[in-house]
């Protein structure tokens, strides 16, 4: 239970890192909160030679509010999400999110860039960049590129980053203010990784829906986009919408793992729950523009 | 051994170890610097008992290297207690309520209901209940727990007390 010998570096600025990392690639792991990645070390279900730790990275922990969206650095702690007060309040859906995390003292040390680069397939960040089709931002000694999180997930613990990158930011898109948003997981203890769940935005004109985004965790290995259900419920006059509907339309064609916690047709059927639920509640949210 | 020189600030005092980078902070505390009352149990995040302040947040110290420490200022269960050996009250509505029995997880369960009452002084019972569920007891003495931390939340005097410490901790 103690974690192999390693070698420690400890950058302060981002160049500085990602020279540090281009070094070392495959053989370094970049530790942000820990979270994830300590226990690992831990269990010695990884034992990288150096550890790059970019606690003390300068300038990628703040939160700015940009052209059309919000710039989350990649250091910024899940604890900072679930307080209002801050740009990141023009994306509902992250304080929405930032309490199902963990427990409070994970979230004090978690980061929203570890977990998107760890992108385990039940956690909060993957699943909301998922659905607002956020950018994540990546530096490497070539230069910076952005990723649609559509991309940047490919498969459990899997992501586009290459191994000579960091993640030092991820751009999550405003929605319109009146706009409807909501996080629905089901998870047998607090704090536990969900089982299911499912993240919804929408916005109302004229009484019709106008825009939906439905996005689902814990049916793949990665975060998915009910396409489907999003279609069926644009264009779908409010009081005609049927949430159960357009749930079980969101995992109809699904089949998610089973584990110990769940069978293949039971989390299909809690999926489409998720679904139903946080699109009724993003709905309530919502206000006619 | 490749060891590195790290200066934090313990309960107070100026401590000053030397570690391998793969020293978690709960081993340097316990083996480094004696103060054994923050507890090992799980080694990887999931039970709590190593929980400490740092910075005035709590955190899972077995999920820190110590290395990464320098310069941080760190509150173990030992800080919380006044100098003269009384318990806190947290620790005393812990006693008063039945909130142990073999004590392995209680030191992470006080620390985090200190915590806890310092960021939110009257928790509901769901928030309260929501914030014990970082920290496992294994006799399973839960019910005495929840009464402990809502008792401890009762008390005015606990409230100021425990931001007490928690600003002492920030100045």
């Amino acid at each position: 239970m103690k974690a192999a010998a390693f070698e420690y570096a400890a950058p302060t600025t981002v160049d500085e890192a990602v020279t540090v990392l281009a070094e070392l690639a495959d053989d370094a792991s970049v530790l942000a909160g820990g979270q994830s990645l300590v226990p690992l070390l831990a269990l010695r279900l990884a034992a990288p030679a150096m550890i790059i730790d970019i606690n003390r990275v300068e300038g990628i922990d703040e939160i700015r509010r940009e052209n059309g969206h919000v710039r989350i650095g990649a250091l910024v702690r899940h604890s900072t999400l679930t307080r209002r007060g801050s740009a990141a309040d023009a994306v509902p859906l992250l304080g929405l999110a930032a309490p199902l995390i963990g427990h409070f003292q994970i979230r004090n040390r978690g980061t929203v860039g570890g977990s998107l680069t760890h992108a385990d397939a039940a956690a909060e960040w993957p699943l909301v960049a998922t659905t607002l089709d956020a950018e994540i931002e990546l530096r490497g000694t070539g230069g910076a590129r952005l990723v649609p999180a559509r991309e940047f997930f490919q498969g459990p613990f899997t992501t586009a980053r290459n191994p000579d990158e960091l993640a030092v930011a991820v751009r999550f898109p405003v929605w319109g203010s009146g706009a409807g948003f909501a996080v629905e997981e089901f998870a047998r203890r607090s704090g536990d990784f969900a089982i299911a769940g499912a993240a919804c935005g929408i916005e109302v004109t004229g009484g019709t829906v106008s825009r939906c985004a439905i996005g689902l965790l814990g049916m793949a290995g990665v975060p998915l986009r009910a396409e489907a259900a999003e279609a069926a419920a644009v264009g779908t006059a409010v009081r005609d919408l049927d949430a159960v509907e357009i749930g079980r339309l969101a995992t109809a064609d699904l089949t998610p793992p089973a584990d110990i916690h769940g069978t293949s047709r039971y989390r299909q059927r809690l999926g489409a729950a998720m679904v139903a639920r946080a699109l009724a509640r993003a709905l309530q949210e919502a206000r006619d523009e | 051994m490749n060891e590195h020189p790290v200066s934090m600030t313990v309960n107070g005092a100026p401590a000053r170890i030397a570690v391998e980078p793969r020293k978690t902070l709960a081993d340097a505390l316990r083996e480094d610097l004696g103060l054994t009352g923050t507890h090992v149990g799980c080694e990887h995040g999931a039970c709590g008992a190593c929980t400490v302040l740092v910075d005035g947040v709590a955190v899972r110290s077995c999920l820190l290297f110590a290395i990464q420490l320098d310069g941080a200022t760190v509150t173990t269960i030992e800080g919380l207690s006044p100098a003269d050996g009384s318990l806190s009250p947290v620790q005393e509505a812990f006693r008063n309520c039945h909130g142990l029995q073999c004590g392995f997880c209680t030191p992470g369960f006080v620390v985090s209901v200190t915590a806890l009452l310092a960021d939110n002084p009257a928790p509901t019972d769901q928030e309260l209940r929501d914030g014990l569920a970082g920290n496992l007891c294994r006799c399973t003495g839960y019910q005495g727990i929840v009464a402990a931390a809502r008792e401890a939340a009762r008390q005015g005097v606990v409230q100021g007390v425990v931001q007490g410490v928690v600003q002492g901790i920030e100045a």
